[in-house]
């Protein structure tokens, strides 16, 4: 608070600093993280023994990792503003592709997941394409793609196995080096992880970075903020738009895969009403369903919450009947959470910005 | 269920040249419009050699899509091969929603199809649509799920296997192996065929049983139902046996015991290549097989019959299809038939 020599014009309020407990509290992801802290200790008071420590840990991460996946690169669409309902249905979708060609076809499983990867990106461009070019909401454009795949799903797999699941993925070539590279059991401090949970932080990590340091990021907050003001000021919305959803096709692929080297086997079944599990996560960690606003790190502390619940409530031994009222009740306090704590944030921060723009005079 | 609403579609018609081409059968029951409406010519095709084939059309409608579940695939298997050996028309599907499957069954009364097959998981909510079958005058056949109710619906018969006696035989089993606690798992919301099973455990093991519900994720994230088991078994060290009720949930139970490393048994209802793999190997101690295919088989031959010589089967009691214990002295020859899908 030192007043400098200088006089420059008075400075705007909307550029001041603002420390760092207001640059925190400004953040989307501050209801998810409160939520998560309140839910872990929670759970620590009712449940000690298992909870506290690495082995609970351990199950926590487990819960949430390819859900954690999946909630970042739906953050980033809803961010962008749209929907993709397909999402959870195209896990099992990228998962039998892989699986059947691996063991129908006798291809390698590299091979074969390359093929599910391109039709998944495809699937995600048809689905951004379609968005985009029929002005259509995408609530319904990925409902009709989430129909036609979950049929796609058991039609294939039925006709190709006479059965509702592929099994044996783990007897192909390529299968062990695609269960090290992509979800494999490792020993940390003597627990057992699943490997999927360092491809959530790298993607976390990589996500976040994208939104916060690259013109990409302003990009997905502007198209989703307002796609036509956007284009106004020269952001290519339309390519964002379709890179977003494929994106989600491709960690939907990822997921597909994770699932298929862990499960050594895949079903027809899989993924079907996860979709909501994605959004609902993304939610909680701050995204707006009209768009312009969220962010990758809250999406992941979303999928954390959901995990945390997940375990929590079996540690504890509570019938698991309850487990949806439980998620619908957390689902609501987040939201009711983030609304207050962004109401407040803004108002003390702006508060606080224009208290310090009037006392001192800042520098341009 | 677009899927299977085209496929219904495309039955539909299949069904009316069917009763085209039976025009003259004594039992077709073909309502007058369907008749007129179709072309002359397509009466000449009608091959010769369909003497014994009554035009019959058969509704089948369980609780579950059939295309989407292991299950009921290998039921609708049965049924689609008894109609091809009898040549009848089938029209099948289901839901796992009871709604959906009451407006089904009741699709097909409107429809005066010859016969109804239908699971009833859920029977007051299909109570009734099925007596708006019976009423009709249209033959029913309760299957799977629902041998306490189908007498007083007024089906001929049903065909399953009694949960409650193949929990029994399950706790039997338990018992030899010498186990104290058991968890029975249940992985589907609103089935009192599950809890059927689980209450059969309870009667017969000299055990504990401990009620465990992963329907959250079910078989729809098998990933996730195998992470609450294994926390199930973190939380509750005194686990020493595990029943699942859907083979898909045993493999995610194994997965779930190998990652705890605790010697905990594990026993399934229903089989899949998977499941006879384990027993080989000795990873799952048995399984209670209802032997599914007769459930849809069976009923389409029992229904054929009623229709063309007013036959029941049964006697008022339920026509057994189980329990059969699938162990490692069996798992083998059955292992090449489960691959064919029809075990």
């Amino acid at each position: 608070m030192t007043v400098t020599a200088t006089s420059p014009p008075k400075a705007d309020e909307r550029v001041a600093e603002l420390g760092l407990v207001g640059i925190l509290l400004r953040r989307p992801e501050v209801g998810a993280v409160l939520g998560a802290l309140v839910v872990w200790v929670f759970f620590a008071i009712v449940t000690p023994e298992h909870w506290i420590g690495l082995g609970g840990v351990a199950r926590i991460v487990d819960s949430s990792s390819t859900l954690g996946i999946m909630a970042i690169a739906v953050a980033l669409l809803m961010i962008g503003g749209e929907f993709d309902l397909s999402a959870g249905v195209m896990t099992g979708t990228s998962g039998l592709i892989a699986g059947l060609l691996s063991t129908q076809a006798g291809l390698n499983f590299w091979a074969a997941a390359a093929i599910a990867l391109a039709f998944a990106l495809l699937v995600g461009y048809i689905n951004g394409m379609m968005v985009v070019k029929t002005g259509l909401p995408s609530f319904i454009v990925t409902l009709a793609t989430f129909f036609i795949l979950r049929g796609a799903n058991v039609g294939v797999t039925k006709m190709l196995t006479d059965q509702v699941r592929v099994s044996g993925i783990d007897k192909v070539a390529g299968f062990g080096l695609a269960r090290q590279v992509f979800n494999t059991e490792i020993t940390l401090f003597g627990e057992r992880f699943w490997t999927a949970f360092i491809w959530w932080i790298v993607l976390t990590l990589i996500a976040t970075w994208i939104l916060q340091r690259t013109h990409w990021g302003n990009w997905i907050y502007a198209t989703g903020g307002d796609a036509n003001a956007a284009r106004n000021v020269g952001v290519p919305a339309t390519k964002v738009k379709i890179a977003l959803f494929m994106t989600t096709a491709g960690a939907a692929w990822l997921v597909g895969i994770m699932n298929d080297v862990r499960l050594r086997s895949a079903v027809a079944s899989q993924g079907i009403g996860q979709e909501f599990v994605y959004i609902i996560a993304a939610v909680i960690g701050g995204c707006l369903l009209t768009g312009g606003y969220g962010s990758a790190i809250g999406a992941a502390i979303g999928a954390l919450i959901f995990g945390m619940a997940r375990v929590g409530i079996v540690f504890v031994g509570w019938p698991t009947d309850w487990f949806f009222s439980f998620l619908g009740v957390m689902l609501l306090v987040a939201v009711l959470v983030n609304n207050y704590t962004r109401a407040r944030a803004e108002a003390m921060t702006t508060a606080m910005a224009k208290a310090r723009t009037e006392t001192e005079e800042a520098e341009p | 269920m677009n899927h299977s609403k085209r496929t219904s579609l495309i039955l539909a018609l299949l069904a009316i040249l069917a009763m085209v081409f039976a025009a003259c059968a004594p039992a077709a029951q073909a309502p007058a419009g369907e008749e007129a409406a179709a072309p002359a010519q397509e009466e000449a095709a009608a091959p010769a050699e369909q003497v014994t084939q009554a035009g019959l059309t058969f509704g089948l409608a369980v609780h579950s899509n059939p295309a989407e579940d292991s299950f009921w695939g290998v039921v609708e298997r049965g049924a689609k091969d008894a109609a091809d050996t009898y040549g009848i028309t089938l029209k099948s599907g289901g839901s796992g929603d009871p709604a959906e499957q009451a407006q089904l069954v009741e699709t097909y009364v409107s429809d005066k199809v010859d016969g109804i097959i239908v699971s009833l998981a859920n029977p007051d909510a299909l109570k009734d649509s099925v007596k708006r079958a019976v009423d009709a005058g249209i033959p029913v056949i309760t299957i799977n799920s629902g041998v306490d109710v189908f007498k007083e619906l007024g089906a001929i018969t049903h065909v399953g296997q009694t949960e409650f006696v193949a929990g029994q035989g399950a706790g039997e089993q338990f018992n030899k192996a010498g186990l104290t606690n058991v968890l029975c798992v249940i992985h589907e919301e609103g089935n009192i065929g599950l809890e059927q099973r689980c209450d059969g455990l309870e009667d017969t093991f000299n055990g504990t049983v401990e009620r465990f519900n992963v329907a959250t994720t079910g078989t729809r994230d098998i990933a996730g139902t195998s992470a609450s088991i294994q926390d199930k078994l973190i939380a509750s060290a005194d686990v020493d046996g595990i029943l699942t009720l859907n083979p898909d949930v045993a493999g995610a139970a194994l997965d779930a015991i190998n990652a705890v490393g605790r010697d905990v048994k594990l026993a399934t209802f229903d089989l899949s290549p998977a499941v006879l793999d384990a027993i080989e190997a000795g990873d799952i101690l048995f399984a209670i097989d209802q032997q599914q295919y007769l459930q849809g088989y069976l009923p389409v031959v029992f229904l054929y019959l009623y229709n063309v010589n007013l036959n029941t089967v049964g006697g008022g009691n339920p026509v057994l299809t189980g329990p059969g214990i699938v162990d490692q002295s069996n798992a083998a020859q059955i292992k090449e038939l489960a691959a064919q899908g029809t075990r």
